[in-house]
């Protein structure tokens, strides 16, 4: 007779749901990463030459890098020779104009998400950018959001049509040299999403982005710019899933956010890539660098964060706290389970007077999950009366699984005040049985507890995410009363 | 259908890895009747509650018939929905699950096994609120999560909260005197006399008389060393606070 701990962690295993594979014709470029390639991609891409140079600078400084070793995270060394760097569907002639053309397969890949791209079965309110392997498959309502004066495109899309805004702000706040992996992307970075939303705009309706890999032995790696002009304020949804694959993939993208003057950009993010079998094989290592910078006065960017999928998950989306008044906010639930391994939480550096930031952290491990946060709040000199708000919370699910906790704080100002809580707890055969002699199933016991652990984080999330995320934890809805 | 008990315990005994606690405990509780049972510490009477609500972890053999059915052959979630219900004596803590929700849960879990419609918010809300007036309580507790911060008089009122709303056809309270103060003891033991009907039992289950002093037991059944080995009314408990468990103990004959 199985054990109620048992019983908990059978209920936490979940089939993984969006494991299929789409059969399409693809063009790829050989396996490897040289000049030659990189030069490939920018050509395939009808880049101009200086997207090109600064592809090929990111490349030569990435050669002179090491993989970081620091995460608590194992996993046999990757072979970036190995990998393939570009694949995307075959189009004919030019590719796609609008999504009346594009590859009905493609179209019906999207629908099995969830995601309908088709006009008469659009998601109501969410203009979604749909990126399949490495390139933009399409993007819905831009001609809604263009009358905006809303830029929302592919990034590829966006080099050919507003280069002076992506060379302005590309890098701007995750340089070519950051890291390992950002040097990486940056050399080899296929496709992504880009955004502008000009001064003084309310983008009318929420942005997201669609990532999927299908392709075998490719690597995604996508880049995502957004900027909000001074008083602009967007919120952007970020969804990932890929097929069932023994071997591991690898995704390294980058994501950099900025905010001027009074301008607010939320980023939210369900990540349900494919996590690994039972026994730990396959799976995506997300090695992901996601930085905002409030540029400006008054400015607030907000990170909000579902991690359930991946193999390995190694990212810290930060902000960088540099005009005066201006607020970071980041809340994430990791869920590692079988034997995922993460590695995340954020950087907040305070530059301006009077910033403040937020951290919430709700890390769950289950089966032989392996769970950290890792977290610098940086308080630099300049910054008189910032203030940060920490809390790490930590949830057990078995014997076998780990919660580890990594804070790291730097205060150079007297004047800052820096809280940091945190807690771990257990979801006890105590608290299983109360619900059970409250006529609760098993299930609908631990649904329950798991979304009360995550409230705080699934409040912040839009409310079509905070469903889908809900439902990705298996938790059914709580919140129709009070 | 009336004359049938709610609850017949058969020759129940259990035990935890090979160590026995209960010893074959036989009790039958009619309709209308409220049951104490009483015993010092060591003599299973949290065991006997943790048994009939199904509680993972004990070797049990005997026969419990409720309500007509085997009631050891159900799952601890089926006891419940079938108007088995236990007061518990440490309600355990589930943060952030709001207490409403959880309550609410709960009973659309009873009647969706009575085959009743399910009751939506504000129905539920309406009816909260009745039963807090019947209860005399103050609703801040609904709105904190499920006995979080709770202090133990507080778990206790809510866990009687719980009962009113449930309706259970069998309370069992294991000690929910403990730790009470005399004001606390009486706002619960007047919710479960107001709880009381002739169609419902209920099982009290006490180390000290003085909760008898405010629920007014049918019987009085003495639980020592995993057997019952006394039974009376009021009485009994009365001669037992006043002469202690030793005096059972010992055998001494008593006026039946």
């Amino acid at each position: 007779m199985p054990t109620a701990t048992e019983t908990i962690e059978g209920l936490v295993k979940q089939e993984y749901k969006y494991g299929f594979y789409t059969d399409v014709e693809t063009e790829s470029a050989p396996p490897g990463l040289n000049e030659d390639i990189i030069r490939l991609i920018s050509t395939k891409k009808k880049e101009p030459e200086w997207m090109t140079e600064w592809r090929l600078k990111a490349y030569r400084h990435w050669t002179t890098m090491t993989e970081p070793t620091w995460p608590k995270v194992h996993y046999p060394p990757v072979n970036f020779q190995d990998i393939t760097y570009y694949s995307a569907p075959k189009q004919k002639g030019d590719g796609p104009k609008s999504l009346d053309e594009v590859d009905p397969k493609l179209l019906e890949t999207y629908e099995k998400l969830g995601i309908p791209l088709r006009e008469r079965e659009r998601l109501a309110g969410v203009a979604v950018d749909a990126v399949f392997d490495s390139v933009s498959v399409g993007t819905t309502f831009k001609k809604q959001l263009a009358e905006k004066g809303v830029v929302f495109c592919s990034m590829s899309e966006a080099i050919l049509e507003h280069p002076e805004l992506v060379k302005k702000y590309i890098g701007m706040v995750v340089p070519y040299t950051d890291n390992f992996y950002a040097s990486l992307n940056s050399a080899v970075f296929t496709d992504g999403s880009f955004c502008y939303i000009p001064k003084g705009v309310r983008c009318p309706m929420e942005l997201s982005t669609y990532f999927r890999i299908n392709a075998a032995k490719s690597g995604q790696f996508e880049r995502t710019l957004i900027v909000a002009e001074e008083g602009a304020s967007v919120s952007y949804l970020e969804g990932c899933t890929a097929p069932m694959r023994d071997e591991n993939q690898l995704h390294a993208a980058v994501v950099e956010l900025i905010a001027l003057d009074h301008a607010q950009i939320k980023y939210s993010t369900v990540q349900n890539w494919y996590p690994g079998d039972e026994q730990g094989r396959g799976g995506i290592y997300n090695f992901v660098t996601k930085r905002g910078l409030c540029k400006g006065r008054n400015s607030k960017i907000s990170w909000t964060q579902v991690e359930t999928g991946s193999a390995i998950t190694w990212k810290y989306p930060s902000c960088i706290l540099q005009g005066d008044n201006s607020v970071g906010e980041f809340y994430s639930v990791a869920v590692t389970n079988n034997y995922q391994q993460a590695d995340t939480g954020t950087k907040m550096v305070h530059i301006g007077k009077n910033t403040r930031s937020t951290i919430v952290s709700k890390g769950i491990s289950a089966g032989h999950g392996q769970n950290s946060y890792r977290g610098l709040v940086k308080i630099q000199k300049s910054a008189a009366n910032a203030r940060n708000f920490s809390q790490c919370d930590s949830m057990l699910i078995g014997a076998k699984c780990g919660a580890h906790t990594f804070p790291y704080i730097e205060v150079k100002n007297t004047t800052a005040s820096v809280e940091h809580e945190a807690s771990t707890s257990k979801i006890g055969e105590d608290q299983i049985f109360y619900c059970n002699q409250r006529g609760l199933s098993t299930q609908d016991a631990v649904n329950m507890i798991v979304n009360g652990f995550c409230k705080e984080v699934f409040k912040e999330l839009p409310m079509e995410f905070a469903v889908e995320a809900q439902k990705l934890l298996g938790v059914s809805l709580e919140g129709s009363v009070g | 259908m009336s004359n049938q008990p709610i609850l017949e315990i058969k020759n129940l005994s259990a035990g935890v890895e090979g160590k026995q606690i209960l010893k074959g405990v036989s009790l039958t509780l009619n309709p209308g009747e409220v049951h104490a049972v009483m015993g010092p510490n060591g003599s299973g009477k949290s065991t006997l509650a943790a048994v009939l609500a199904g509680r993972d972890g004990y070797e049990v053999a005997g026969e419990v018939i409720y309500n007509g059915k085997d009631l050891l052959d159900l799952d601890p979630e089926e006891r419940a929905r079938e108007g088995l219900f236990l007061a518990f004596q440490y309600p355990v803590e589930i943060p952030g699950v709001n207490s409403t929700v959880f309550l609410k849960a709960a009973l659309n879990e009873v009647r969706k096994h009575k085959g009743q419609p399910e009751l939506d918010a504000y129905e539920f809300l309406a009816l909260m609120k009745d039963k807090m007036k019947l209860l005399e309580l103050k609703d801040d507790l609904l709105k904190r999560s499920v006995n979080e911060g709770f202090s133990g008089g507080e778990k206790k009122r809510a866990e009687i909260f719980q009962m009113a709303v449930l309706e259970p056809k069998l309370a069992i309270l294991d000690e929910t005197d403990s730790g009470l103060d005399i004001d606390a003891l009486k706002v619960v033991a007047s919710g479960v006399n107001k709880l009381k009907r002739p169609d419902n039992a209920q099982l009290v289950i006490t180390h000290y008389q003085r909760l008898l002093n405010y629920i007014i037991p049918d019987f009085v059944h003495v639980l020592f060393d995993g057997r019952i080995v006394r039974t009376g009314d009021k009485q009994l408990a009365l001669d037992l606070e006043e002469k202690g468990y030793d005096w059972i103990v010992k055998g001494e004959p008593v006026a039946a």
